[in-house]
């Protein structure tokens, strides 16, 4: 029982961990870009950021299991396999790359335009706003949105079981609902909760300091992505 | 230095349209404090910013240190490299500071320097520099959510000053201010203006602001510069809405049979018994309304309201009389002849 727990631990991990990597990498520009493409942004271009908000609404709103089979040619041409954690990662990354894009594309928004202005004034040109304005001042929300990512992915990745991927959602099911093994399945549930709960907190502890060294006034962050995670999880 | 000519400026959005500037020019001296005064919606900020193109001119031209800025901004939205250059050689100020919070305060004012590229040794030699010109030297580590609203200003000023700029823009820069920190931030800015020969642009909706450091000024109504001048020009200008309002007297006739005059004396007239001169020479009964004497933009002046028995007409020679001594009479209620002697 040991070495299954250790390695569905660990299988959680490995896919989780590189599945959020890939959705930051790419949903960071993506929700930056919807941002500044829209009227009145700096790259102000309609066109653009209907096509990108479309894409992202569509991808967005796609169940995961839905989206773990219709991406299976792209998966196989990317990883060589269609079953296996390598394999669960496509999709539970491009699925989390539009989930995350709209997080911070909130996150972005929020930034007061001054700023933007004060940085065009000295000669600034939009990668210097979107580097020294956009993402450090939007920080602790960007980390709060990581955090909102991640706890969701490991939701996620207990339908990647479907995949023979492994993990512990794929141990609650198959031992627990499948079997009848409830002792299995509690233990399971213990661990993710345990899991889950430390992300949380180490996410709005890394987002809360940086907050208060910035020592803005108004709604910590987290309240509001918390929110607009729970509207998002809906469509999901 | 800064000199707009014909500037307008059309904001279109959902098929209205607003004219926030109407065909401005304006004129801006090397090493002056010039104040831009007007309501709220004159169009003030639209102004300021024309000047650095963060808002693009539907028409005119906008030169600035003899640059045709205006040339400059090409044809789309975005700022290209020449402008961009240009723009870090101008100041700006903001009522709201806008500094960034995830920086310390030293880090903001490095900010424009890191844009211009400048190596970090040098960043943080010319930042502490300017720190200690504005008096914040021992905040350089703090973060401006633990500043006061007048050091956060001061931090804004400095950072404005990190690109060496001739020019200064400053948009209602003290205006979430107190009166005290307010003064102490103007008197920063005149102090920069005699110090380093800089050009201070600002915009403002209070006069006090322009009485206190400006040389020259300009009144803004509904996109219009409707006066303009140095202040001592304005003074010297009758029916002045800029001169009463820098200046105001009170008081009111005290009855119809009376001429009001607003007698104003500048430098050597002030000194000289000019009303109980008056008073023996036409053996007239003179009554003082109102009067006050201030500083306007560093100079001393004073201006008193005083009433004659009998109408204008009657008074002819002893308002002939006030003129010779070199004083400015503005005659009340009598505007079309006021502007018609002023251009005398
Ligand atoms: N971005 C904009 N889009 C549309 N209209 C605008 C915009 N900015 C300003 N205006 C309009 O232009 C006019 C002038 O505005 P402006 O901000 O220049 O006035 P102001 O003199 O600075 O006023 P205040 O003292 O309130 O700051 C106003 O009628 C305003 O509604
Ligand atoms: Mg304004």
């Amino acid at each position: 029982m040991q070495p299954l727990l250790s390695q569905a631990c660990w299988d959680t991990l490995y896919m989780v961990g590189w599945s959020t990597l890939i959705a930051v990498v790419g949903g960071l520009p993506l929700g930056i870009l919807l941002v500044l493409t829209d009227r009145g942004g700096l790259l102000q271009n309609v066109l653009a950021n209907k096509v990108i908000g479309q894409i992202v609404n569509i991808a967005r709103s796609m169940p995961f299991i839905i989206l773990m089979v219709a991406l299976m040619t792209f998966t196989r041409w990317i990883t060589g396999t269609t079953i296996g954690r390598e394999a669960a990662i496509v999709p539970l990354a491009i699925g989390a790359i539009p989930f995350f894009a709209r997080l911070v594309e909130t996150a972005v928004r929020e930034v007061d335009g001054g700023l933007v202005e004060a940085v065009q004034a000295m000669g600034g040109n939009t990668w210097t706003v979107v580097r020294k304005v956009l993402v450090p001042e939007s920080l602790p929300s960007l980390i709060a949105s990581t955090t909102t990512t991640i706890v969701a992915l490991i939701g996620y990745s207990a339908m990647a079981g479907t995949v023979g991927a492994g993990g512990l959602g794929d141990i609650a099911i198959r031992y627990g609902y499948q079997r009848f093994e409830t002792e299995l399945m509690w233990i399971t549930v213990a661990i993710l909760a345990v899991v889950i709960s430390l992300i949380q907190f180490a996410g709005d502890y890394a987002a809360r300091s940086l907050h208060r060294r910035g020592g803005r006034s108004g709604p910590a962050p987290k309240l509001r992505l918390l929110k607009a995670s729970t509207a998002t999880s809906k469509t999901v | 230095m800064i000199t707009t000519t014909g500037l307008t400026k059309v904001y279109r959005t959902r098929g209205r349209e607003v004219t926030a500037l109407d065909g401005v020019d304006l004129h801006v001296r090397e090493g002056e404090v010039y104040g831009v005064i007007g309501q709220s919606g004159a169009g003030k900020s639209s102004l300021i910013r024309c000047v650095n193109l963060l808002e693009r001119p539907t028409a005119g031209t906008v030169t600035v240190a003899g640059q045709d800025l205006t040339a400059l901004a090409g044809r789309g939205p975005r700022a290209g490299r020449e402008l961009r250059q240009a723009r870090s050689r101008i100041g700006m100020v903001f009522q709201h500071f806008n500094l960034l919070s995830s920086r310390t305060v030293q880090d903001n004012v490095e900010l424009p320097l890191e844009i211009l590229g400048n190596s970090g040794r040098e960043r943080s030699r010319k930042a502490l520099e300017l720190l200690d010109l504005v008096g914040l030297a021992d905040k350089a580590k703090a973060y401006p959510a633990q500043l006061s609203g007048g050091q956060k200003q001061r931090v804004g000023i400095a950072r404005a000053l990190a690109g060496d700029p001739k020019v200064l823009l400053s948009d209602e820069a003290t205006s979430a201010l107190d009166p005290e920190t307010t003064r102490s931030i103007l008197q920063l800015l005149r102090d920069l203006n005699r110090q380093l020969g800089l050009t201070v642009l600002l915009i403002t909706h209070e006069m006090d602001v322009v009485k206190t450091i400006c040389d020259s000024a300009a009144l803004m109504e509904k996109g219009r510069i409707v006066e303009s001048g140095t202040v001592s020009e304005l003074l010297g200008t009758p029916g002045s809405e800029l001169a009463a309002a820098l200046f105001p007297v009170g008081g009111e006739a005290s009855g119809d049979d009376r001429t009001v005059l607003d007698v104003t004396f500048h430098g050597e007239a002030a000194t000289q018994p000019v009303i109980s001169q008056l008073s023996r020479t036409y053996n007239i009964d003179i009554s003082i309304l109102g009067a006050a004497i201030d500083t306007v933009g560093g100079l001393q002046i004073g201006r008193m309201r005083i009433e004659l028995p009998g109408r204008y007409e009657d008074n002819v020679v002893p308002i002939g009389f006030l003129r010779e001594q070199g004083l400015q009479i503005d005659v009340l209620g009598r505007e079309a002849l006021l502007v018609k002697d002023g251009a005398q």
